[in-house]
């Protein structure tokens, strides 16, 4: 039988906007808290979202952000409208990135980004081509 | 380490209130990129950055940093202090660079992470 799903929570995300980035994880992280989710797990999936965030305003055209509960997992879903991901294996390792150097002067695009999101996540699912890119993230609960 | 030592130890200001008094940091965690403050610093971390903007206060914010300390006289603009302030994150500042900064704090008792594996 298929998990029932029990909350959606989505957030819009603009291209470009680091004044606004973070804003969708901070909405997410506060109503997990008030769920009265374990507060380790709250924090694997504000990472989660907040780097799939980032993702969003630094690489795509815009996009939104899912926060998905179940009975027994939270899953984190980022889809956004862009140019895609053109190697994911590349993407996965620790360090490579294509962001540019204004991007890094704000402290990301130092190709940690998947990588942190695989390392809290229990699955990582990523669905990438010339229009867009869609990530699945499950944590189990 | 205490925030109190800290402050005294780096002759930091404190920009935002000093929300709790009696924090104690476990670990310091010095960097300017702040995804590997996601990926490695922990909640009872001092956040110890020269990188000036919001972002810096959201990594904080999702990491459940409480303070996060500026080095080489970045003074953190109204957008950083305001949303520092909304999360009830202690902001410090000091003078000193991020090198000096680490070795006063680790002179002083304040230890580093270690990254496993």
């Amino acid at each position: 039988m298929a998990d029932r799903l029990l909350k959606r929570y989505s957030y819009n995300v603009s291209a470009n906007d680091f004044t606004a980035a973070g804003k969708g994880s901070s909405s997410i992280k506060n109503n997990l808290k008030s769920l009265g989710i374990d507060a380790n797990i709250i924090r694997k999936i504000a990472i989660i979202s907040y780097e799939a965030e980032i993702n969003i305003v630094i690489h795509s055209y815009g996009g939104k952000l899912h926060c998905d509960i179940y009975e027994n997992k939270i899953v984190i879903i980022s889809e956004d409208t862009g140019p895609g991901i053109k190697d994911v294996d590349m993407a996965m390792r620790e360090g490579f990135s294509t962001a540019s150097d204004n991007i890094r002067e704000l402290g990301f695009g130092a190709g940690m980004g998947l990588p942190n999101i695989k390392r809290y996540s229990d699955q990582l699912e990523i669905k990438s081509d010339n229009d867009g890119t869609a990530i699945t993230v499950t944590i189990c609960l | 380490m205490n925030i109190r030592e800290v402050v005294d130890t780096v002759r930091a200001d404190v920009i935002t209130e000093l929300y709790d008094e009696n924090t104690e940091f476990k670990w310091g965690f010095a960097s300017d990129l702040m995804s590997d403050v996601l990926a490695y610093a922990c909640s009872d971390s001092l956040l110890i950055t020269g990188l000036n903007n919001p972002q810096v206060i959201r990594t904080a914010e999702m990491l459940d940093i409480g303070t996060v300390l500026f080095v080489r006289g970045k003074r953190p603009g109204e957008e950083v202090i305001e949303l520092a302030k909304e999360n009830c994150i202690t902001v410090l500042a000091t003078e000193y660079t991020m090198f000096k900064t680490c070795g006063l704090l680790v002179l002083n008792g304040m230890e580093g992470i270690d990254i496993d594996g």
